[in-house]
């Protein structure tokens, strides 16, 4: 439509191109933590994750020659390889780390009491000498190689399934899981009858009621904090999951009410009233008629609900505690960052551990994402 | 009892007791209380249906006033009130133990600076992205991209930032884009997130990246709301693309685009997270959501932790109240 000024084609490509970069902006963090998730610590620290995929020259930690050696002759000889499994190529070698790279591959270094080492571009190395080694320090060999784009699972593996301590993100999946599951469906069934009582009941109060939960809507929940954690002390729930469904349902209501009646306006009356003059009771109209008819709206808030109880810090935190064996995945990743702040092979795939759900949850449904955001926000 | 096992039974309780509280409500009150039949059955009737409502609301008024309204009022006394004293009035002390504070004054300078950057450039770019996106064939995938960090935690979010920022010695391969770009322009590396004040902004630059997509997903609707006669008739006179987007457009969804500044404002009063797994407040960051949080559980003033939620809360309270207004004259 607007295209009809007759500026199309240089525009059209204007923008073409700004959108891509856009997109390529917002995606970039996101597709680095993914990527580095699949790379070795040791590669982590060593190169950044946009490199990856390009067959990488690097330095690798030096390697001391061992094995058994064996006569060749008037000859002792040990043979081995630098990178057993790998299909990096050797470009420069050395023995000392003043020098790594002294030598070419193939080249033949020529050390103490007439020892000579030699290593080919493949790794493999022969070192040769006179005598025996017996009790010899044998030499270091540096390297540097040209290894192909390597990825790995093992991240995931450790992360989810291991035991080392303070890392357990598998059991602070389920947690989560565990917190967010009742949080998410307790609220709606509670806010549902509500909404239709306002939505299309008659009584006095009701616009006051409908003014209150928009109020209650932006009260912040750090003033909850305190007075509710002395409440679920006072009366016995403490700190636990019980108290964080209970505090996740008392701070999803007021959306869940706003979100449900504006939809439940919405509805045809005739279909109400139609109902109501065949003698349906008002329960049965919720029933049978609203409830089903609302379904969208249902949905859009259990996704809502759902994503904020997944990433909440805060909520878990205070009325679920810090506990080890408690902890939901943003309070381990939080510790993670405290305590294994260079480890970016355990961070990046506890993150990615954590981020998955959400954004299944938000492909899978991002039409109901969309429509419950417009609900609530236009007016 | 393991905890998922705990899970599912709660969510049988809670089902199960809403069920049964609401149709065993319905049933008492029109077959016991008020029976639909006998000598005043047009009375009954019609008393059932206005003691009805009050049944339907009666949960989820319980909670919100327990959870939402007595809190606020809660949190207001024990910002008044000492703990260390065994809970006695003390008046204003807290607040003024606060203001007397560097710490508190830092944050509240940070959150101003919040509050301006964030909603701004999370609305200026969502509405960027909101125009660009809706002009092209591939812009539905295009949004869905840019509006996916929505769904990402704060802390997750704070994760990946983290390695843009990551820092490298001279001399290493950096592996922080932002570092790598810095260096490749020819300077040395640099710890972004000490570096007061711009760690602020790198801090900001994570939430802007999660609230685009909000922005841009609301905006995008408002923009196909606008009549197209009017741009059409900008046309015809001669507008070009510029002057449609800004005379003609931005000012017919001028009420969404304060709705979604807003909205914005209210999660930058809020930010908590990004703050505590970023910096932790350190290097002159804190904002006052993390210095509540520090008085309140690390600390343990409960008093000064309550005065800083009250500062929140009255923050907040301009935007309570024009919404609740707006609400009733959409009411009416």
């Amino acid at each position: 439509m607007d295209n009809i000024a007759g500026t199309k084609s240089t525009l059209t490509w204007a923008v073409h191109l700004s959108v891509a970069l856009l997109v390529a902006l917002w995606l970039f963090p996101t597709v680095g933590l993914l990527v580095s998730s699949f790379r070795t610590g040791e590669q982590i620290s060593n190169s950044g994750w946009w490199s990856s995929f390009s067959a990488q020259e690097r330095q690798a930690p030096a390697i001391r020659v061992a094995g058994a050696e064996r006569q060749e002759g008037a000859l002792y000889v040990i043979e081995g390889e630098l990178y057993p499994d790998t299909g990096a190529a050797v470009s420069a070698w050395g023995t000392s780390s003043r020098a790594p790279e002294a030598y070419g591959p193939g080249d033949v270094a020529e050390l103490k009491d007439g020892w000579a080492l030699s290593v080919d571009a493949a790794g493999r190395y022969r070192l040769t000498a006179p005598q025996s080694f017996e009790g010899e320090r044998l030499p270091r060999i540096f390297s540097t190689a040209t290894a192909p784009p390597e990825f790995t699972l093992d991240n995931y593996r450790s992360v989810l399934f291991g035991t080392t301590a303070g890392t357990g993100v598998g059991q602070a999946f389920l947690n989560t899981l565990t917190v967010a599951i009742p949080a998410t469906v307790i609220p709606i069934l509670v806010a549902a009858f509500a909404a239709y009582a306002l939505a299309w009941m008659e009584f006095p109060g009701r616009a006051l009621l409908v003014a209150a939960v928009v109020g209650l809507l932006v009260v912040p929940l750090q003033l909850a904090l305190i007075p509710l954690l002395q409440l679920h002390n006072d009366i016995g729930i403490g700190k636990g999951y019980l108290g964080v469904w209970l505090a996740h349902t008392g701070f999803g209501l007021p959306l869940a009410i706003y979100l449900l009646r504006n939809y439940m306006v919405g509805l045809p009356r005739d279909i109400i009233e139609c109902a109501r003059v065949d003698g349906a009771t008002d329960f049965q109209v919720f029933v049978k008629i609203v409830l089903p008819l609302s379904f969208p709206a249902l949905a859009s808030f259990a996704i809502f609900q759902f994503l904020w109880t997944w990433n909440d810090l805060l909520v878990a935190l205070v009325f679920l505690g810090t506990d080890d064996d408690t902890l939901v995945l943003t309070a381990r990743l939080v510790n993670l960052l405290g305590s294994r702040g260079g480890q970016w092979e355990i961070l990046a795939t506890s993150a990615f551990v954590s981020i998955a759900v959400p954004l299944l949850v938000f492909f899978a449904m991002q039409k109901y994402l969309v429509r419950g955001l417009l609900a609530g926000s236009v007016k | 009892m393991h905890p998922a096992l705990q899970a599912v039974l709660t969510i049988v309780i809670g089902v199960g007791g809403c069920v049964g509280y609401f149709w065993g409500a319905n049933q008492i009150l029109d077959k016991l209380i008020f029976p639909a039949r006998g000598a005043h059955i047009a009375r009954n009737i019609s008393r059932a249906n206005m003691v009805r409502p009050w049944l339907f609301l009666f949960p989820a008024l319980f909670a919100l006033g327990l959870y939402l309204a007595y809190p606020v009022v809660a949190t207001l006394w024990l910002s008044l009130t000492d703990r260390d004293q065994g809970g006695a009035f003390v008046g204003l002390a807290n607040y003024r133990q606060m203001m007397g504070e560097p710490k508190f004054w830092e944050a509240m300078r940070n959150n101003m600076l919040w509050l301006i950057v964030v909603p701004a450039a999370s609305t200026g770019f969502g509405l960027l992205a909101a125009q660009l996106t809706d002009r092209i064939r591939w812009g539905n995938l295009a949004k869905s991209l840019v509006f996916m960090p929505m769904a990402i935690s704060f802390v997750g979010a704070s994760v990946i930032w983290k390695l843009v920022y990551d820092f490298r010695p001279e001399g290493q391969d950096q592996i922080g884009v932002l570092n790598a770009i810095w260096v490749a322009l020819g300077g040395d590396p640099q710890t972004w997130l000490t570096i007061t004040p711009w760690n602020n902004f790198l801090l900001m630059v994570v939430l802007i990246w999660i609230q685009t997509g909000f922005a841009m997903v609301i905006l995008s609707a408002a923009l196909r709301g606008i009549p197209e006669e009017t741009v059409e008739a900008a046309i015809v006179d001669g507008a070009n693309p510029f002057q449609i987007f800004f005379r003609i457009k931005v000012p017919q969804i001028m009420p969404t685009i304060v709705v979604v500044w807003t909205t914005i404002t209210l999660v930058v009063l809020k930010v908590f997270d990004i703050v505590l797994a970023m910096t932790n407040g350190q290097w002159e960051t804190q904002v006052l959501a993390n210095y509540m949080y520090d008085k309140m559980f690390r600390a343990f003033d409960w008093g000064v932790g309550s005065a800083a939620a009250m500062v929140i809360m009255i923050l907040v309270l301009p935007i309570l109240i024009w919404n609740v207004l707006n609400a009733r004259k959409e009411m009416r």
